[in-house]
């Protein structure tokens, strides 16, 4: 086949640019972001998940280089002439001064896209949407409450059960003491069977006194003296055995439950309820991104909570008072008899219309400080409502005080600020 | 080089010879196409093209991409405008509005050319006739790219700069390290040698004599500065109008390299890597209308070959000259597909036409080309390949039948003038000037505005003065005040340009400042 060398590349990665798109990408992160941010507010609740167009001005990606501008005197030769002769005069277009056709190639300013668009990936989408977002408290519950371990491999050691004795380790080890003991005595045998030969091969003597016999002899002694020897060394011995050893390493929990509570009384309106999916998912989805396994509880509640599926939740309508405590109530009970804080990390967002049943706002309040705080991660508390608080928010506030790092409120009163609320909830802390 | 007497003749000429095809069918194989290899490199071999050896690697359309966008290297560093070009290639490609090339060639030794997987296996005979025979023989024949390029170090090389600018990025951040590469790349077609023939690159070298170099360059900075006597109110004053540089230096990264005065050593290589790029680059931007002439004259000849020789099907010439076509269509000026002349079809013309009038030369032909005319085609063919660039090759080559074929015409745009004018056509009177306007288009430095070091204020503000001079009245381009910010950041004092005409400043931009008046 002569000089040539033909190659299959097809196996080998096809990822080349991903690190050249993942610079573009950060290069151009705040342009992203705000494609990003206006999508949210743009897409219907289900269609968050894929990933979007985005463009960007030409002008801010374009790289610069220095090159001929508009104007003096130029010529350019061009194909496919029809009728025209030397000397002919063409009328130039109106308005663009000195803007000669065909420059095309050579003049970067002439036509050509006012947008660079291109497309980012589901991931990259979410990356974006949660871009210095985190789940506050997320290492306390790594490091200090952690239940779970897992055992790592570390090395090996002289001791251990026989379970965990490693066969190859060991025979290994055998091997190389082996080799180790008798190699010198093997270089020892060899050097004297060469004398051996050596005497064997000589001319025998007649004189008795100068026969190579006793040398001879004394040398078959030493070498079977010797070999005896090295037989003699064990093919594995007990210094020879390696164990498997294992280290207990705490293992962070990665199962997260994610508790949606919701009011359905007779003031929350359909908006109302948009704007609380809509919230909930971007959390859904925010806790999916570091954790493995989420279960989600839905709890409805008016003046009675009860644990719901999700259609449920966001569809069916209600009417009459609101008993918050309620719902508080039941979440507690449920994390005591389901997700205990051992093995889950606990989340809840819970969003109403701020009414509530005056006397009951206290109760919530110790109900959160006492009982269901102490157990989760995060409690985060949206209020949509265009109007003034009621007894609930002041109510929380003094949980927040008592809990700054665990629980935060806010409120929302246009959906185009679910994703500043959210963001501001979950925003990185300085550390 | 084989003997002229037994070469074969053009296309046709011989009565068609026993057909055993090579195959049949339009699915490649890797056997297959190492069977057309074969059959190729033997056609080559009978038209003396001389090649660097070949590696061929048949890649995905993914990988395509991937190459693409770094303009073809198969290694090259970490930049997010590489990241920009892939973005802008899949987008293009998922939504069809374009196809990929159907290959890319790199001139490295031995000479590496990508197939894709998803083409017919005629397409992949007309990449192997068209990289590995054609491209390859201009990479190793022609003396811009034997003077200009080592082919045998540049892979080397590529992996030197990667793993250098990666360790930068490691031990200085991604971000101070993309400040000073965007920098360059701003001024990297200043980042030639147009003349001075450089030193070979060699990676091997580079790392050897890095840390050397480290010592040297910090202390040839220090000696420049250094050398700057204080300012005494007694010095003599024409001392003090001495000149640094003493020439007008047009190689500014070079420059800058050498000479800014507040880079550190690590900013100074990459300056350094991104200018040795360049200038490996430099052969390929003078050359595109003779390389690709060439490339696309070698399939077209070289599949004809194979077609006498019975050992193709009429099916996959049918195949092959479709795309042949679609390669070689120059649209009219008029047409809306039009962007400007394609240099497929200037280049296979300009060769095709040379093959003919060494074969059948006219009385023109005579009198235009009295040297060549009726002479060795191959000979002739491999002398135009080896010793031009594209605007002499222009000058030299291109035939009153070509611009008759191509219907070529110029037409001058004055801004003084409120209509343009035709100023030449492809007639009798015109023929002289129509070429010589077009070899001149093709003069890189009458498509680049003429930008050099013009001075270093050494003994003040150590500011930099850059000077253009325009031609034909032609200013600089809107992305000037920007690319000055780019040689300021380089620089770290002042940058001045000024674009001076028979001896006035029409034109001067300034980054961060404009000098004090009457400096």
């Amino acid at each position: 086949m002569g000089m040539t060398h033909i190659v299959d590349r097809r196996l080998n990665g096809k990822n080349k640019s991903a690190v050249n798109r993942e610079r573009f990408l950060r290069r151009y992160r705040h342009h992203i972001k705000k494609a990003v941010s206006d999508a949210v507010h743009r897409r219907s609740i289900t269609d968050i998940e894929r990933g979007e167009n985005v463009s960007i001005p030409s002008r801010d990606t374009d790289e610069p280089v220095f090159h001929h501008g508009q104007g003096g005197h130029r010529e350019m030769v061009h194909p496919g002439n029809r009728d025209f002769v030397a000397g002919d005069r063409l009328p130039k277009p109106e308005g663009e001064d000195g803007q000669g056709q065909g420059q095309g190639q050579a003049s970067p300013d002439g036509d050509g896209m006012d947008e660079f668009a291109f497309q980012i990936t589901q991931e990259e989408f979410l990356n974006f949407l949660f871009d210095d977002l985190e789940l506050p408290n997320l290492v306390r519950k790594k490091l200090k409450d952690t239940e779970t371990f897992n055992y790592v491999r570390s090395g090996f050691s002289t001791q251990g059960v026989p379970a965990k004795l490693d066969v190859i380790r060991s025979l290994r080890g055998a091997h190389a003491r082996r080799l180790g003991l008798s190699g010198a005595r093997k270089k020892k045998i060899r050097e004297l069977e060469a004398q051996l030969a050596e005497l064997r091969s000589a001319p025998a003597d007649l004189d008795a006194a100068f026969s190579h016999e006793d040398q001879i002899k004394a040398l078959e002694d030493e070498i079977a003296r010797l070999k005896a020897n090295v037989k003699r060394i064990p093919f594995i011995d007990e210094i020879d055995l390696r164990y498997r050893q294992h280290l207990k390493q705490p293992k962070p929990a990665t199962s997260a439950v994610m508790f949606c509570l919701m009011d359905v009384s007779g003031s929350m309106t359909q908006m109302h309820k948009d704007t609380a999916k809509r919230f909930f998912i971007l959390l859904y989805l925010f806790l999916r991104k570091n954790y493995k396994k989420i279960d989600v509880v839905f709890i409805r509640h008016h003046t009675s909570a009860k644990e719901v599926d999700e259609e449920e939740f966001f569809y069916s309508r209600e009417t009459g008072g609101t008993i918050v405590s309620s719902a508080l109530k039941l979440m507690h009970k449920i994390i005591e008899s389901r997700y205990s804080p051992a093995e889950w990390n606990i989340y809840a967002a819970q969003a109403s219309d701020g009414d509530n049943w005056n006397d009951d706002s206290p109760v919530c309040g110790k109900l959160l400080t006492d009982r269901i705080l102490p157990l989760v991660q995060y409690f985060a508390y949206v209020e949509i409502t265009p109007q003034d608080h009621q007894m609930l928010w002041y109510e929380y506030e003094r949980v927040q005080e008592r809990f700054p790092e665990s629980f935060a409120q806010q409120q929302i009163s246009d959906p185009s600020e679910i994703y500043p609320v959210f963001r501001w909830l979950f925003e990185r802390k300085a550390a | 080089m084989s003997d002229a007497t037994d070469r074969p003749n053009g296309p046709g000429s011989e009565g068609p010879e026993t057909r055993t095809p090579v195959s049949t069918g339009s699915e490649w194989t890797f056997e297959l196409i190492g069977k057309y290899d074969e059959e190729i490199a033997k056609c080559a071999a009978e038209f003396g093209l001389d090649t660097y050896p070949n590696q061929v690697e048949v890649i995905s359309a993914e990988q395509m991409m991937d190459a693409y966008s770094s303009v073809g290297m198969p290694v090259g560093y970490n930049h997010w405008s590489f990241g920009k070009q892939f973005l802008s290639t899949s987008k293009g490609y998922q939504r069809g509005q374009m196809g990929l090339a159907y290959e890319i060639v790199i001139n490295s030794d031995p000479c590496i050319a990508y197939l894709m997987e998803e083409n017919t296996l005629p397409m992949q005979a007309l990449v192997i006739a068209h990289a590995c025979y054609g491209h390859n023989s201009f990479f190793k024949g022609n003396y811009l790219f034997r003077a200009w390029t080592d082919a045998s170090a540049i892979i080397d090389y590529l992996v030197f700069a990667r793993n250098y600018v990666s360790e930068c990025e490691e031990r200085h951040g991604v971000d101070a390290v993309e400040q000073i590469l965007d920098s360059c790349h701003a001024l990297m077609n200043y980042g030639v040698d147009r003349y001075k023939r450089p030193a070979p690159i060699s990676a091997a070298n580079e790392v050897l004599r890095q840390e050397e170099r480290e010592e040297y360059l910090q202390r040839r900075v220090n000696d420049l500065w250094r050398t700057i006597p204080k300012m005494d109110e007694d010095e003599d004053p024409v001392k003090r109008k001495k000149r640094f540089p003493d020439e007008p230096q047009e190689n500014l990264l070079y420059f800058i390299e050498k000479n800014a005065p507040l880079l550190e050593t690590w900013q100074r290589e990459i300056i350094r890597i991104v200018r040795k790029l360049a200038q490996y680059f430099y052969p390929q931007r003078q050359t595109q209308v003779m390389n690709e002439g060439w490339a696309t004259f070698w399939h077209y000849t070289l599949l004809n070959r194979m077609y006498e020789k019975g050992l193709v099907t009429d099916g996959f010439m049918l195949e092959f000259l479709q795309s042949h076509t679609a390669v070689v269509y120059q649209p009219p000026f008029n047409s809306p597909w039009y962007s400007g002349i394609n240099p497929y079809t200037l280049g296979f013309s300009i060769f095709i036409d040379l093959r003919r009038i060494c074969e059948a030369p006219t009385d023109e032909d005579r009198e235009w080309f009295p040297d060549i005319a009726g002479t060795d085609w191959v000979k002739t063919l491999h002398f135009a390949m080896a010793n031009f660039k594209d605007e002499s090759f222009i000058q030299q080559f291109l035939s009153p039948k070509v611009m008759r074929d191509l219907k070529l015409f110029a037409i001058e745009d004055n801004d003084m003038e409120d209509s343009y004018t035709v100023t030449a056509i492809h007639d009798e009177p015109g023929y002289r000037e129509l070429r010589e306007k077009l070899a001149r288009q093709y003069n890189l430095s009458y498509r680049e505005p003429n930008i050099q070091v013009w001075g270093v204020d050494i003994r003040g503000d150590r500011s930099l003065m850059l000077r253009h001079v325009p031609v034909d009245r032609v200013p600089l381009g809107r992305d000037t005040e920007e690319v000055l910010r780019h040689a300021h950041r380089l620089w770290g004092f002042d940058v001045h340009l000024e674009s001076v005409e028979e001896g006035l400043v029409v034109e001067d931009y300034h980054c961060p400042h404009a000098p004090p008046p009457d400096s």
